[in-house]
């Protein structure tokens, strides 16, 4: 089957949340007229990234009223969009929500909060702590919000527990300009994209942002590779770019079969290395028990 | 060849100047895009630069031109009457090449009423004088609708080689992440002519004045040292190791510590339960709804 999905490469205005929804709705009405079944925004897309401070004031509750536009339009088209969730405990998160037939229907809230470099994370929002499989418009999907896509352990948790498509909205700065290559960070997420797509054999979608919050520029740069190491679409980086791509989710099966590296893990090999690691003693009457 | 292809680790060699090398169309790209959206946020559609005749400031008026186009640029010479003449050839050069109208506003006597006053002065201290006269007349000409463009290269802002609320003072500063050395190199693409590139870099604040003379090292020594410093946090004691001269690494190391206030915004007394600048974190590109 071949699912058509599109790619909102835009560039959010920041702390405008909404300016930010029009533009969603925008977006949304092009992906539409595009005819794709789903349409993805990158990390923050309702908020900009940046925000500091201003984290706590553009905050809302997963089904708060001022998402409704977009849980509106997804009666029409699903949607995948980032805002800032005040959870019932008052925490915030930086959340990415999937909205289908009219209702947010899963929420994934960023586990690994960069707070080095350029990045402030940590400062300002609270952990996320579950992978979670959903199914989305192409199949069994788990949501890596930029920096979790940098963790090994996240696509592979993913992958081990069913998923075949791993979504990364992304708000990604753009350095390192040493001659002769591409952009520093794009050749990362290349080489990330790249490797997880083809040796946990599932598509790898990874939307990111561009337009500049101060100072700081978003590269773009926003790809679909498939489990046989393709790259079956990419945006132009630094430009904003409603990417369409078409999502061949039998390719997966096909690509399983021939190279069954998933089929073969062996997940209770590694949580029981992690369990002695950790400190946690699996035995076979008892799940998983502290030593 | 990508940088994933690289065979070889980029090590810290005196005689390798390789690492600082950049691609200057994706750079230029870069920076265009940062001069357009980051004026467009605050509203602006027009920027000042004053030009010198240096390679920096030609940079910059390229990139300002070709963003903004040439009408929407305010270019000015601001020379003081013991500026070189060559000064002024070359910031009508640079003006002429970039399509710019280049104004020129003479100092002299708005600094000789204030200086002529005092004396005898260090002319470290009229060269600050002058550095602020001149940045007092690119803030009046941006108003009420311009920003000022900054010049200071990274080199001078690590060094902390130039005058605060003076040449350092701006609004954006699109070249300072650029050493001196690579800003050269983006010059070249930019178009900036070939006697501005390769003339000694001075900030001609006095007759015979060069930076490298003042500094007491050149510009592809500090920059190679910096760059091993601050870009691959190697330390000194490593760099030293590795063949650099041991003075020459610790002088840059003490220069960029002494000179480090100047690259921050000037400390608040905190005393209240929330402080501008302290724990009231707001980002600049703050939008309106």
């Amino acid at each position: 089957m071949t699912v058509r999905i599109a790619i909102a490469q835009c560039a959010p205005a920041l702390g405008a949340f909404k300016r930010n929804v029009a533009m969603h709705e925008e977006w949304i009405g092009r992906a539409q007229s595009a005819r794709a079944r789903l349409v993805v925004f990158p990390e923050l897309s309702l908020t900009g990234y940046y925000l500091k401070d201003l984290a706590g004031d553009i905050a809302c509750a997963a089904v708060d009223e001022r998402l409704k536009p977009i849980a509106d339009a997804s009666r029409r088209i699903d949607v995948c969009a980032g805002f800032v969730e005040r959870a019932p405990d008052a925490r915030l998160h930086i959340a990415q929500g999937y909205w289908s037939g009219g209702r947010l229907v899963h929420v994934h809230r960023k586990v690994y909060l960069p707070t080095y470099g350029i990045f402030d994370d940590g400062r300002y929002f609270g952990p996320g702590e579950r992978f979670e499989v959903f199914e989305s418009a192409v199949g069994p999907t788990g949501i890596a919000i930029c920096e979790d896509l940098w963790h090994v352990s996240v696509p592979y948790v993913y992958a081990a527990t069913g998923a075949t498509v791993v979504l990364s909205p992304a708000s990604s700065p753009g350095r390192g300009v040493a001659e002769g290559g591409d952009l520093g960070t794009a050749e990362s997420c290349r080489l990330m994209d790249r490797f997880y797509a083809a040796y946990l054999t599932l598509y790898v979608i990874f939307v990111n942002r561009v337009g500049h919050e101060d100072g700081i520029a978003f590269w773009g740069g926003s790809e679909v590779v498939a489990p046989d190491g393709t790259v079956v679409a990419r945006a132009p980086e630094f430009e904003e770019h409603l990417l369409i791509a078409d999502i061949d989710t039998d390719l997966v099966a096909r690509e399983r079969d021939r190279n069954p590296l998933i089929r073969d893990e062996r997940p209770d090999l590694v949580e029981s290395h992690l369990a002695r690691r950790t400190g946690l003693v699996r035995r076979p009457d008892v799940a998983v028990e502290r030593s | 060849m990508s940088v994933a292809e690289r065979i070889g680790a980029i090590r810290p060699d005196p005689s390798d100047q390789s690492p600082l090398r950049i691609d200057e169309a994706l750079v230029r790209k870069m920076l265009v895009a940062f001069l357009r959206e980051e004026t467009k946020k605050s509203g602006h559609r027009r920027v000042v630069v004053a030009v010198s005749g240096g390679v920096d400031s030609s940079a910059v008026a390229a990139l300002a031109a070709e963003t903004f186009g040439p009408k929407n640029v305010t270019a000015l010479f601001l020379p003081y009457r013991t500026s070189d003449p060559l000064s002024r050839e070359h910031a009508r050069l640079a003006a002429k090449t970039f399509g710019l109208v280049l104004e020129e506003i003479d100092i002299t006597s708005q600094v000789d009423a204030y200086l002529g006053r005092l004396g005898d002065v260090d002319r470290v201290r009229r060269g600050n004088k002058m550095a602020r006269e001149r940045k007092s007349i690119e803030y009046d000409r941006a108003w009420p609708d311009g920003l000022v463009l900054g010049t200071s290269n990274k080199t001078e802002l690590l060094l902390g080689y130039g005058t605060r609320h003076g040449d350092m003072a701006c609004d954006l500063n699109p070249v300072g992440d650029l050493y001196k050395t690579q800003l050269r190199e983006l010059s070249v693409i930019l178009g900036v002519p070939d006697v501005i590139v390769r003339k000694a870099p001075s900030a001609d604040l006095w007759e015979g004045q060069t930076d490298e003379g003042e500094l007491g090292f050149t510009y592809a020594q500090a920059d190679l040292i910096l760059y091993h410093l601050v870009d691959r946090r190697l330390r000194p004691s490593e760099l030293i190791a590795a063949g650099f001269d041991a003075a020459l690494v610790n002088n840059i190391r003490e220069r960029v510590r002494r000179s480090h206030y100047k690259r921050v915004m000037p400390l608040i007394a905190k005393v209240s339960l929330r402080t501008v600048g302290h724990d009231f974190l707001y980002p600049r590109d703050w939008e309106a709804d």
